[in-house]
């Protein structure tokens, strides 16, 4: 089950994806931003930048620490875990 | 002369720390130490190699030529879906694969597969399509390195010889450093070409005398003004671009890059930073390319243009051969070079020189995670460690490293740059894929060694259809033409860029047909016996419980 933050980034990060598919500003270059930049391009660096703050969000509220818990264990019990045979 | 002076410098650095690296690595010895680094990359190392790693040739070279031919859509269509999809799938695959590796002791994705579908052959065949993706871009490597040297030395140093070079280069630190000297190399590397693309952005600012006017000039002018918007991109085209992203999981070198985490907190500031990687060095890339348009008193940059206006305007049909010649003269990945013959003074050309050069030798961790795969996944698996040991395992890696780059340097230097170009789009799609098996292996109880099986014979035969009907029916010059279509609906057309199926790329179907086989041939067949699904999928939550 998941918990209501983790539900609410799975939401974000299908809006962020939905988000890519700017549609709103294709046929349009102004305004130029920072004087030469045009809009499409600067909501694809903002895009970005948005990006990088989902992913903090990810690493903060879901961050699978079992996985790190799980591998301290065994190095620390020293048990050697059953491994593929080939 | 100076910037091959400085090109030499930089690859006589690159040679020290590959040789350094070694030095420390013979301290310890074995297969994992050689492959993954013993599994101790700490976090910036790991980040910036694994960056490295993604950002090849195309990046810089490619992305600005893309840029200068296709306006500031090309930001949207490469990198910001990189920036999302890609450290979602490093946050969401990359931690597992790196958690069941220290587990299990996999070395590469493949003795995973194996071992999560219990299956021996159909690994290997998952083998043949991973190492068959990969051979096109170590090849093309070596033509960039070749391409670089010669354009940088204004021609003193032959293709030959400076494909050569990158060959021997990247063949010593990979042989005697392995996955640390790769490593370390790919963080030299990065560090250098993250700053190139600032430092470029400024310097060509600077000569030019400001970016506002050059784009002011583009956005009035009718032949360049679309430039600067999406127009000429339809938006199902621009969607399909967010699948392309799905292969970077999938390439055998990252996945194998995944292992080499010390831990997996590692993977945080890899998710987080990588967004920002991806603006650092793409924005400036785009930018210069479309920037390149208004700078019209340079006449190479004329001749490109002119021939993009003679291809998009020509309504009567063109020879092959003049098609070829067209395309070739608008063809723009030698842009950047250009603006810095032009721009930059010699010294700082040099090391600008260097910094494309960094996105060439990319390579090294394909040529490595070949190496690794040829000797976990076949020479291992079928007896050759339990009958020669660990040592000559080392050394058969070795070996392979020298042989598949002589290969590649032979390949490159007796056929046309054109052929793996168009080979490395197809792999993008062929990995892409491929992403179905992981999705299955890390997060499907019920995947199966067959769903995996018909999933890769898919992605197969589908690169290898897609490329034999590309070849059959030729991009048009400018229009494109409907090959199939069912009541007014356009099912196949072909494009001056590739193909399209229902209005998207090859890509989407591909992969999302890939994923439906992966799922129905499971459900049809056996699955992995209850003991193997319970090493893979335990309870999460009872496991932070306990701990």
């Amino acid at each position: 089950m998941l918990k209501k933050s983790e539900n609410f980034l799975v939401i974000a990060v299908l809006l962020v994806y939905i988000l890519h598919q700017d549609i709103w500003f294709w046929n349009t270059a102004k305004p130029f931003f920072f004087g030469f930049m045009p809009i499409g391009l600067f909501y694809h660096v903002c895009f970005s930048l948005v990006a990088s703050v989902i992913m903090c969000l990810l690493v903060k509220h879901c961050w699978p620490e079992y996985l790190e818990k799980e591998v301290d264990d065994i190095e620390h019990n020293h048990l050697p875990d059953s491994k593929p045979q080939d | 002369m100076i910037p091959t002076i400085v090109i030499f410098s930089y690859l006589a650095l690159v040679l020290y720390i590959g040789i350094f690296a070694f030095k420390r690595s013979s301290k310890r010895s074995g297969a994992e130490d050689f492959f993954l680094a013993s599994r101790s990359l700490g976090p910036y190392v790991f980040l910036f190699s694994l960056f490295g790693t993604n950002m090849t040739a195309f990046t810089i070279l490619g992305a600005s030529g893309h840029a200068f031919n296709h306006g500031i859509v090309t930001y949207g269509l490469m990198a910001s879906s990189s920036a999302l999809i890609i450290p979602l799938t490093l946050f969401f695959i990359g931690t597992r694969t790196w958690f069941l590796g220290k587990k299990y002791g996999f070395m590469t994705p493949v003795q995973m597969f194996r071992d999560r579908w219990e299956c021996r052959h159909i690994g290997t065949v998952i083998f043949v399509a991973q190492a068959c993706f990969l051979i096109p871009y170590i090849i093309i490597a070596v033509m960039g390195g070749g391409a670089t040297f010669y354009s940088i030395s204004g021609g003193i140093i032959p293709f030959w010889l400076g494909g050569g070079i990158v060959a021997v280069v990247v063949t010593s630190y990979v042989f005697f450093g392995g996955m640390r000297g790769t490593a370390w190399v790919n963080t030299f590397q990065t560090t250098l070409f993250l700053g190139f693309g600032g430092l470029a952005l400024y310097v060509i600012s600077l000569g030019i005398g400001g970016f506002d006017n050059v784009i002011n000039n583009i956005a009035d002018s009718p032949t360049l003004s679309s430039l600067l918007t999406r127009e000429n991109v339809s938006p199902l085209i621009f969607f399909s671009y967010t699948f392309i992203p799905l292969s970077s999981i999938a390439f055998p070198h990252i996945g194998i890059f995944c292992l080499t985490a010390k831990k997996v907190t590692q993977f945080k500031k890899t998710v987080i930073f990588y967004p920002l990687c991806i603006l650092a060095i793409w924005l400036p890339c785009v930018l210069l390319g479309v920037v390149a348009n208004g700078l019209t008193d340079s006449p190479k940059i004329q001749e490109k243009q002119q021939a993009r206006e003679f291809l998009s305007s020509s309504e009567m049909p063109l020879s092959i051969n003049d098609q070829k010649k067209f395309q070739q003269q608008m063809a723009a990945d030698d842009i950047i070079p250009i603006l810095l013959k032009r721009y930059a003074p010699l010294w700082l050309a040099g090391i600008l020189g260097a910094g494309i050069l960094a996105a060439v030798m990319a390579s090294d961790s394909q040529i490595l995670a070949l190496s690794t795969m040829f000797t976990e996944d076949i020479f291992a698996f079928y007896g050759g460690k339990l009958r020669f040991g660990e040592v000559v395992q080392v050394q058969t890696g070795r070996l392979f490293i020298a042989l598949i780059t002589l290969v590649a340097y032979v390949v490159a230097l007796n056929l046309p740059a054109s052929i793996f170009g168009l080979a490395v789009q197809y792999a993008f799609s062929g990995y892409a894929a491929l992403f179905p098996l992981l999705v299955g292996a890390l997060f499907w109880k019920g995947s199966t060694s067959w769903g995996a099986l018909a999933s890769t014979i898919w992605a197969i035969s589908s690169v290898i259809a897609l490329a034999i009907f590309q070849s059959v029916f030729p991009a048009p010059v400018s229009s494109p033409y409907i090959i199939w279509s069912v009541e007014g609906l356009d099912v196949i057309v072909r494009t001056p860029g590739g193909t399209t199926i229902l209005g998207f790329l090859p890509v989407v179907p591909m992969t999302l047909i890939s994923a439906g086989l992966m799922a129905g041939v499971s459900l049809l067949t056996k699955k992995p016996s209850l003991n193997t699904i319970n090493r893979y999928f335990f309870n999460e939550s009872s496991m932070q419980k306990t701990t």
